[in-house]
């Protein structure tokens, strides 16, 4: 209560000790209260807790399911892609090559498809209390990350299997996933917004997911892309982050760094641009959603 | 200014109504209409759309310490005003402003998850309802002892009984402590007994000084609980003032007389056959004469076994004093039910009424069981009629008249 009362939420005629909340038409472009975010930050917590628990209560299989799908996904990339249609990897053991970019692409393709839909899954919240809504797309990258360090298990065991060496470089990994975690809010923050009013972007989701998917060095290198396109191809952040994954775990040198930067402005232009968006939107989701 | 909780000044909220939003021909337009229709100003409608305003230019002002009840027919504009003031959603012109620590109850069992068990659902909750982890932790054992669920705490509440599930909810909600509660027709979840121990809660709340802002259908707990009422109607304030005045004006006003009106009282009962109208014969009755009531009851299919119910007419006071009461049980009467529509009618010889304003609620029960009670469910307008003789009797402030004969003994 102390936090809350020395928090002045809007603005208006000062008051001695108690919270003033003024209600009023929204105004402006920029709607981002960081301090009232942080009062809620418990309310953030308790969220992601419930959707951890859920997931785990409903699945028999629960953390193995998370071991067992990017585990049984590389296995058939690497008879299918590189058995099969021979593609190549930079000289690197495929299995391993394939492996380092499903962890942020499996988290990524995740958090983002739960993004999308979580303002239009928490509709029962939203049209009842009050609260940051930014705390629900938040909320729902978080729990997949669960997933993701349980796979990351995996990871290592394939590295000493290949006997790759551990380098410090290991240590930015933490970093890349957390600019998959960013760029997963940015999408979404401009689907969920867009979900609430118009409910087909639910459907056309997938389907992105899917183009997005190619779109990224997953199953291919980098250096397959013409040099020409590079500039353009990096524009995809996700694309930044495999690098970066290889980079980190086999010590694959980078095609560029300047194409790092491309893809890291690009995640901050859209982090922005959906705030802007998502905070203009949240003023009707209440009579909309 | 000090002593102020919360001051509206000419609030307003104005809706967009379906129809113009998809009139779009082409894909191309639609588009276009899309795209503009994302980065305009939210809240504000284009010229030519169909709207609606919720609320327009209300205006008001609550004290610290002050419980007020609003009041006003479905559509009035309660509900937007409730959104409004806890910030679930803006307003389109005006402002408010609220001062203190601020906790809505639009619903009870808000985010409640069905696969997390009681005790993870009050932490959930709790947090939902914007206390803090250390908060819950501490109430934690009252919430339980309150709620009557220490034997399910941690069962799921999907298993949950759904009066165990309301009690829950309750529970968790009766235990935020804010300065100001504003509460939407919470109490008309739940059975009887649960009912009481809301308003009980309720009442204790509005005691311990808090500022407390009401909506609910249920006339009598709003005489109980409020001191002061605000009329809405069709998104303006239409009255405020004292609870008791406010409650008259919105009753005479709101409701036509002598037709069966179910949707202003609260309903309870199991509903296994439901009240499905009543009507008042001759219409409008008259003092000293003979008036009967007819109800028609629909059993539902679904519904087995035997159905024996009584019926009674309660007929109180414009402000919710009691009467009189006819029940069929005082005469021994009962009727079985078979399922599809019945009528029953009572005949009541002379209306010992006077002429004047009164309410009417139908009860419908299976021995003293509710299956359908209506509270208030009709304003009967009595008029001047002939008690003895062929003579009048007007309005007095006496409501009971009774037949006298006067005599000269010396």
């Amino acid at each position: 209560m102390e936090q809350l009362q020395s928090l002045r939420v809007g603005t208006g005629i000062p008051e001695l000790t108690k919270p003033h909340i003024v209600v009023k038409p929204p105004q402006g472009l920029w709607h981002l209260n960081l301090p009232e975010l942080w009062h809620y930050r418990e309310l953030l917590y308790f969220l992601v807790w419930r959707d951890v628990k859920v997931r785990y209560k409903q699945t028999v299989i629960g953390a193995t399911w998370a071991i067992l799908q990017p585990l049984l996904t590389m296995i058939i990339f690497t008879l299918l892609f590189s058995y099969l249609a021979k593609i190549p990897s930079d000289g690197l053991p495929y299995p391993l090559f394939v492996y380092a970019a499903l962890l942020p692409w499996t988290y990524f393709a995740q958090a983002m498809w739960r993004c999308g839909n979580s303002v239009v899954g928490d509709a029962a919240l939203i049209t009842k209390v009050y609260f940051p809504r930014l705390i629900i797309p938040l909320a729902s990258v978080i729990p997949p990350c669960v997933d993701s360090l349980w796979s990351s298990l995996i990871l290592i065991g394939m590295m000493a299997w290949f006997g790759v060496n551990f380098t410090w470089a290991l240590l930015l990994l933490p970093a890349f996933m957390g600019m998959a975690l960013v760029t997963a809010v940015a999408v979404g923050l401009w689907l969920s917004a867009l979900n609430v009013r118009y409910r087909d972007v639910n459907l056309t989701v997938p389907f992105l997911i899917q183009i997005w998917f190619f779109a990224s060095p997953v199953i291919y290198p980098v250096s397959l892309v013409p040099e020409t396109w590079r500039l353009l191809y990096n524009l995809n952040p996700v694309a930044g982050v495999i690098e970066g994954m290889r980079w980190a775990i086999l010590g694959q040198p980078f095609s560029e760094l300047g194409l790092l930067s491309v893809s890291f402005l690009m995640v901050v232009g859209l982090l922005i641009g959906g705030i802007v968006f998502f905070n203009r939107m949240e003023q009707t989701f209440a009579d909309e959603i | 200014m000090g002593d102020l909780a919360i001051q509206v000044e000419s609030l307003s909220k104005q809706y967009r109504i379906g129809v113009g939003r998809y009139r779009h021909d082409t894909l191309r337009d639609h588009l276009r209409h899309g795209l503009t229709a994302l980065f305009r100003p939210t809240g504000k409608a284009q010229a030519g759309e169909n709207t609606i305003w919720a609320l327009k230019d209300v205006s008001f002002e609550i004290k610290q310490g002050e419980v007020v009840g609003i009041i006003g027919r479905n559509g009035a504009g309660k509900s937007t005003l409730l959104k409004l003031l806890s910030r679930i959603t803006a307003p389109t012109s005006g402002e408010a402003h609220v001062y203190g620590r601020l906790a809505s109850l639009l619903e009870v069992g808000t985010g409640f998850h069905p696969e997390l068990t009681g005790r993870e659902n009050i932490y959930l909750n709790g947090a939902i309802l914007g206390m803090k982890k250390a908060e819950i932790e501490r109430k934690l054992d009252e919430i339980i002892a309150f709620a009557e669920i220490e034997k399910f705490l941690d069962t799921p509440v999907k298993r949950y009984s759904s009066g165990m599930y309301v009690r829950l909810a309750f529970a968790v909600a009766a235990h935020i402590d804010p300065e100001i509660l504003i509460v939407d027709e919470v109490l008309a979840v739940g059975d009887a007994p649960f009912q009481k121990k809301c308003l009980g809660k309720m009442q204790d709340v509005s005691k311990e000084g808090r500022t407390v802002l009401f909506v609910s259908h249920n006339t009598a707990a709003m005489l109980n609980l409020c001191q002061r009422g605000i009329l809405l109607s069709s998104g303006r304030i239409e009255g405020e003032g004292q609870m008791s005045e406010v409650l008259r004006q919105y009753l005479s006003h709101y409701s036509e007389v002598n037709l069966f009106q179910p949707h202003f009282g609260i309903r309870e009962g199991d509903q296994r056959a439901v009240i499905e109208h009543l009507e008042v014969r001759p219409n409008p009755p008259q003092t000293g004469r003979r008036v009967e009531f007819t109800f028609s009851i629909q059993r539902s299919m679904a519904s087995k076994g035997d159905l024996w119910v009584n019926l009674a007419v309660k007929i109180r006071s414009e402000d919710g004093a009691p009467i009189v009461i006819a029940n069929s049980q005082d005469v021994g009467e009962e009727f079985h039910l078979s399922s599809g529509r019945t009528e029953i009618t009572v005949r009541l010889e002379q209306l010992l009424l006077a002429p004047g304003r009164y309410r009417v609620s139908a009860w419908m029960g299976a021995g003293d069981f509710p299956v359908d009670r209506i509270q208030d469910c009709m304003l009967l307008c009595v008029e001047p009629g002939p008690l003895v003789g062929e003579r009048h009797i007007g309005t007095t402030h006496y409501p009971v008249v009774m037949p006298s004969i006067w005599k000269r003994e010396i």
